[in-house]
């Protein structure tokens, strides 16, 4: 299952995927990220790792990736266009590539006015659909943004995000079609709470095919406790969590506010899973890394597919 | 138009406070629009100067001036014959008036009482936004008469990001997303369609991420 191109394998020849978040520690220890990346093996495809995630100075995607691949997993590299300009982003592209590591995820990245520096310059030299354009330019066509030939193309399986629950709702299917056109072949979605609304954007991804262009991977994230919903639901931009789910949360003793969290999170698998164009999921479990088993195992995915 | 911000008060009296005798000079144009480097601005000003320089047994002498353009060679080389005697001069014009000050007259200390902020549109009274970052190579063509590049938080010619939500910009519930503003816009004339077209990146050396810029019309020049 370690195989470096693991993830395209599982999608490609049709099964369930999971992948799983992971984010670097705020430090230089390595310790940390082989502690969360030994709770995530043998129980997902590919782990993602954030860049600066929330706009917060980490130790770098590249670094983390590198530190779980040699752990024995499969990295997704993250990157952002807020903190590099197209030199820097391509020069890690390389990079990520010479090292081995085969996904990486495109996106724009959280202002850094939420982060912990909010007078931070930043970059947004190209954006998330430019850096994808971008990454399949150095990988199909073998050259630099600039026009010159790269000597060694990287081999990438490109991903991108895609929040259902942003507005305008009418054009998030477009701009995943945009995303898909400038070569993303994987996409994972904003955390799913709202899964009505959810089902009405696969439902327009359908209508434009693009489940057949790129993997959907469905965004889950569990709850620890009624404040982490309610936060979620208030201060976290584009999230969309509804009012019964946060009412639930608090309707139960403290001590089984995990519990709940769990559940309501098996349950959203359940439901996403039946969603046609569904091609897997990604667990974003939040600082609780640990809990990723117990959900890939409730949800009956445990048995990640061996692909030679 | 320009929008300036008049700096904190204290700020100012900090940076006058080794001089006993100092020019203010205002801006007959934009900074006298967003209330702020006008002559009744000028006026105001120095009356808070010299009053709080008395109340400290450290009288201060102020004369006013306002140009009609502080941003133009024109109009502050006629300031020549009257520039002596001046500890400094605080300027109350946009960054260009001041620099161009301290630009004509090398020997002067120039002070900044303004701080400049964007180019704007005046909203409504008493409020000024930013449209435009004079980045050289305009793309309102493409984007229904709005700029991404200065009214995106991320100035991001693909838009909208995950974050916008309700009409609003992630980075505060105050501002419009400019996407959103595009997309309304594009479904208003029909042309939802060119939502579609990747936009590549752009070219950045018409801003100023090129190096100072400077224009020349020979055809003007004398
Ligand atoms: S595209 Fe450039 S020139 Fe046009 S309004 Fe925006 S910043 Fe100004
Ligand atoms: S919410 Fe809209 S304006 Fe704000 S950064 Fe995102 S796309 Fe740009």
């Amino acid at each position: 299952m370690t195989a470096p191109d693991n993830l395209e394998k599982v999608l490609s020849r049709g099964h369930f995927a999971v992948t799983a978040e992971c984010g670097p520690p705020r430090g230089a220890d390595p310790e940390s990220i082989r502690r969360k990346g030994g709770y995530l093996k043998g129980s997902v495809d590919a782990v993602n790792v954030t860049d600066n995630q929330t706009a917060v100075v980490r130790m770098s995607s590249m670094a983390a990736c590198l530190i779980l691949k040699e752990a024995g997993l499969e990295p997704i590299l993250q990157m952002t266009v807020r903190d590099r300009n197209r030199i820097a982003l391509q020069s890690d592209i390389l990079g990520a590539a010479a090292l081995g590591i085969r996904n990486i995820l495109c996106l724009s990245g959280d202002h850094q006015s939420f982060g912990d520096h909010p007078g931070a310059k930043n970059v947004h030299d190209i954006d998330s659909v430019q850096l994808v354009d971008t990454v399949r330019t150095m990988r199909d066509e073998g050259r630099f943004l600039g026009g010159d030939e790269i000597k060694g193309r990287p081999e990438l399986f490109i991903g991108c995000v895609e929040n259902p629950f942003a507005d305008p709702f009418e054009i998030r299917a477009l701009r995943l079609a945009k995303k898909i056109k400038a070569g993303a072949r994987f996409v994972q979605t904003q955390c799913i709470f709202n899964v009505e609304k959810f089902a009405r954007w696969m439902a327009m991804v359908r209508d434009l095919g693009l489940h057949e262009k790129a993997f959907v991977l469905a965004g889950i994230t569990p709850m620890k406790s009624p404040g982490m919903a309610r936060y979620m639901k208030n201060s976290v931009p584009g999230m969309d969590v509804p009012d019964h789910l946060v009412e639930r949360m608090a309707s139960v003793p403290k001590e089984r506010h995990r519990e709940e969290g769990i559940a309501i999170c098996l349950e959203t698998i359940e439901e996403v899973k039946a969603i046609e164009g569904v091609a897997g999921i990604h667990i974003m479990a939040i600082e609780w890394e640990e809990i990723v088993p117990d959900i890939v195992r409730g949800a009956g995915l445990k048995t990640r597919p061996q692909e030679p | 138009m320009i929008v300036a911000d008049r700096k904190p008060f204290d700020e100012i009296i900090g940076m006058v406070a080794p001089c006993e005798r100092i020019l203010l000079i205002g801006c007959n144009e934009c900074a006298t629009v967003c209330a702020v480097g006008g002559a009744k601005e000028g006026a105001l000003l120095a009356s808070q100067i010299r009053m709080r320089r008395h109340t400290e047994g450290r009288p201060i002498e102020v004369d006013e001036k306002t140009l009609e353009r502080q941003c133009d060679p024109e109009y502050v080389n006629a300031l020549a014959g009257t520039m002596d005697g001046y500890d400094a001069i605080l300027s109350i014009a946009c960054g260009c008036g001041i620099q161009l000050i301290a630009e004509t007259y090398p020997g002067k200390r120039v002070l900044p009482g303004v701080n400049t902020r964007f180019m704007g549109i005046t909203e409504e009274h008493g409020i000024w936004a930013e449209r435009c970052q004079g980045c050289g190579n305009c793309v309102l063509d493409r984007t229904c008469g709005i700029c991404p590049i200065t009214r995106c938080a991320k100035s991001i010619l693909n838009g909208p990001c995950g974050g916008s939500q309700d009409g609003k910009c992630e980075l505060r519930n105050d501002t419009p997303c400019a996407w959103q503003l595009i997309i309304d816009r594009l479904g208003a004339l029909g042309e939802l369609d060119r939502y579609g077209e990747i936009e590549k990146p752009r070219d950045w050396s018409s801003s100023r991420d090129g190096g100072p810029r400077r224009r020349v019309r020979e055809d003007m020049r004398i």
